[in-house]
């Protein structure tokens, strides 16, 4: 009995960063709910989903790299990209959208591939590398769209972004199963152990013979296919594809947002994808409050910078417990 | 020094005084001339060249501010809404009466200096990693200029200041902006070769613990040189304000990849430590003159950034990488 009650507050501590983003979620989206003009209604619910589920893929994506101490730039730009790619190959009848699908899950995989090949076999820095293919990402997308449009088969994206039985927000459950299907065996296999431990320690993680070259290019492999889920979640949602260099740099920035917010640490080994899905819903609230209290639109951006400078700056409270000052430079 | 910053390397040729990745930058400038001149005679003459400085010299002040944060071992993404901020903000200021409008570019200047200021304390100070910080005041100098330009709808044409500051030409056939940029590089050259807060950049790009143990103020040193680096991106978008003769939303957009790949392409390790002003000044040439044939040969956007892409990602895998394990 001792021994499970010390399983529990480890899983606690292990979790604690995810459980405070779930908290922090649900106090805030109580806010929003309880304030919004038209009150509760499962549109409004509906509406908030299918906006929060874009950005939690993106954040999902986000954090696989990060738990390995890494980065992904590109995670938006992969994004645009698939979106443009689907809204190019996700028509026709059935069996040719469910088709189209698979390619577009496989270019984002491609892309998160090629990533992890930079980073492991390149031996590149995270940031810079990616960068560099984001760039590349961009380009292939302005190749598919030069201008907006295109369409999608709108049965699947009717599937996926309506509710179920006129209630629950079907994109909730899609978010749920994509989770399910990549963290979940991701997690407990030896790669993910040893994606925890690239990010804990690479060096101990590589003499102790884990898989940490392949472990961290699974990463980053994952993370494109699950940036790829967000571009085609995003053609669902807005039935086009549009390269906007913008856009893609906005998702690249709100999830690393996001994956702060839910409690990942930056520096790796620390954290949990749940967490950072979480931190997306969290983030995407936040940012729809302005709306609720009736500000200026305008304002939108800066406080949602404004909310990431300070979510960053949170992380360096553990300066405070820092007893050595060479344990600055670690 | 050079022997701790490339484990592995012969360090005969730094000895020498000659960076191998700058003489390949060197001679990739001649083999695009050469290339040019394939598609037209005019490449080589002497107007051309001197437009393709008054071009380079934007990227050339970003670029510099870009290196000296690079050479920490660090990187500053917030590089276009500051460039953005100080265009905007020099041409806002300069619309307003008497002292004001005489102090318009410093202020500009100014406010790159403050957005700089915020990276440097979180980055030195707080010990947030740069990529991070600078990605987050970039937003918020992006939502800054955006509640300010769309609330209250400031002037955006360039000041006659700014304006004869870049497109002007105190000597003739030569455009003020190179000058500004020759100003700018002898200081830095002059910073990085001769004073201690130069030595302690490549010293702390090495290794910061060692450069700390050694009696650095390695903290105040990174904090100044984010400043610089804010500083000289916002003078680069009052150079670009001058140019364009206004400042725009997206201007900022276009600079920051090559920035970093005139940086990174200049032999200058992205890692930190190593990397000398002249191989940046061959990477900000390198990367105007393929801009500018890329805009001769006609090819589109999405061609353009798929051979930045390419070429930076080649240039990594020569000289950026990482040691294994």
């Amino acid at each position: 009995m001792i021994d499970q009650a010390g399983d529990w507050r480890f899983a606690f501590q292990r979790n604690r960063g995810a459980v405070f983003a779930a908290l922090l979620f649900a106090v805030i989206f109580t806010i929003y709910l309880s304030n919004h003009p038209a009150g509760f209604s499962w549109n409004v619910v509906q509406t908030a989903a299918n906006k929060a589920a874009l950005l939690a893929f993106v954040a999902a994506a986000q954090s696989l790299v990060v738990i390995t101490g890494g980065i992904d730039l590109s995670a938006g730009m992969v994004l645009v990209l698939c979106n443009c790619l689907a809204s190019t190959v996700v028509i026709g009848d059935t069996t040719q959208a469910l088709g189209g699908v698979a390619v577009v899950l496989a270019a984002g995989l491609a892309c998160g591939g090629f990533n992890g090949l930079l980073v492991v076999v390149g031996r590149l820095q995270p940031i810079v590398a990616t960068i560099a293919s984001s760039a590349l990402f961009f380009g292939l997308a302005l190749i598919l769209r030069p201008s907006p449009g295109g369409g999608v088969d709108e049965t699947l994206a009717d599937l996926t972004t309506s509710k179920i039985g006129d209630m629950f927000p079907a994109s909730l459950v899609f978010l749920a199963a994509v989770i399910a299907i990549v963290w979940i065996p991701f997690s407990r296999s030896i790669y993910g152990r040893a994606a925890y431990s690239i990010g804990s320690a690479q060096s101990a993680a590589f003499m102790s013979g884990l898989p940490i070259r392949r472990a961290q290019l699974l990463a980053y492999a994952l993370a494109g296919l699950l940036s790829g889920v967000a571009g085609l979640y995003l053609t669902f949602f807005s039935y086009t594809g549009e390269a906007a260099y913008a856009s893609g740099n906005a998702y690249t920035l709100y999830s690393i947002a996001s994956v702060v917010l839910g409690g990942v640490s930056l520096a790796g080994g620390r954290g949990s994808l749940v967490g950072a899905v979480f931190g997306a819903l969290a983030f995407r609230t936040i940012g729809d409050l302005l709306f609720i209290f009736n500000f200026d639109p305008l304002w939108q951006p800066l406080f949602e910078g404004a909310v990431l400078l300070v979510a960053v700056s949170l992380s360096s409270v553990s300066l405070l417990r820092v007893r050595n000052r060479l344990e600055w430079f670690a | 020094m050079s022997a701790a910053s490339t484990p592995g390397r012969t360090t005969s040729g730094r000895r020498l005084g000659v960076d191998p990745a700058v003489v390949v930058a060197y001679g990739c400038i001649v083999a695009l001339l050469l290339i040019g001149s394939i598609y037209s005679p005019n490449f080589l003459s002497g107007p051309y060249l001197l437009q393709q400085l008054k071009v380079a010299s934007f990227l050339g002040v970003v670029a510099t501010g870009m290196m000296f944060v690079i050479l920490l071992g660090q990187i500053d993404l917030s590089l276009p809404w500051v460039l953005t901020t100080g265009a905007m903000m020099a041409s806002a200021a300069a619309a307003h009466p008497g002292i004001v409008a005489t102090l318009s570019v410093p202020f500009g200047l100014a406010c790159g200096a403050a957005i700089g200021l915020v990276n440097g304390f979180a980055v030195a100070y707080m010990r947030v990693p740069s990529m991070i910080v600078t990605l987050a005041t970039n937003a918020v100098a992006q939502g800054l200029m955006i509640a300010y330009t769309g609330g209250f709808s400031p002037r955006d044409t360039a000041s006659p200041l700014m304006r004869a500051l870049a497109t002007g030409s105190l000597v003739p056939g030569v455009a003020n902006g190179v000058l500004v940029w020759a100003a700018v590089a002898v200081l830095a050259l002059f910073l990085l070769r001769r004073t201690t807060f130069g030595r302690a950049l490549y010293a702390i790009g090495n290794r910061e613990r060692a450069a700390y143990m050694s009696g650095l103020a390695t903290r105040r040193t990174t904090l100044v040189a984010f400043v610089i680096a804010g500083l000289l991106s916002a003078l680069g978008g009052v150079l670009l304000a001058g140019y364009s003769a206004k400042a725009s939303q997206s201007m900022g957009d276009a600079y920051l990849l090559p920035a970093i790949a005139a940086v990174v392409l200049g032999g200058t390790h992205v890692m930190g430590g190593k990397g000398s002003y002249l191989g940046t000044i061959a990477g900000v040439i390198l990367v105007t003159l393929l801009q500018s044939i890329l805009s001769v040969m006609q090819i589109e956007e999405s061609g353009r950034q798929l051979i930045y892409g390419a070429v930076i990602v080649v240039m990594l895998l020569l000289y950026g990488r990482q040691r294994s394990l």
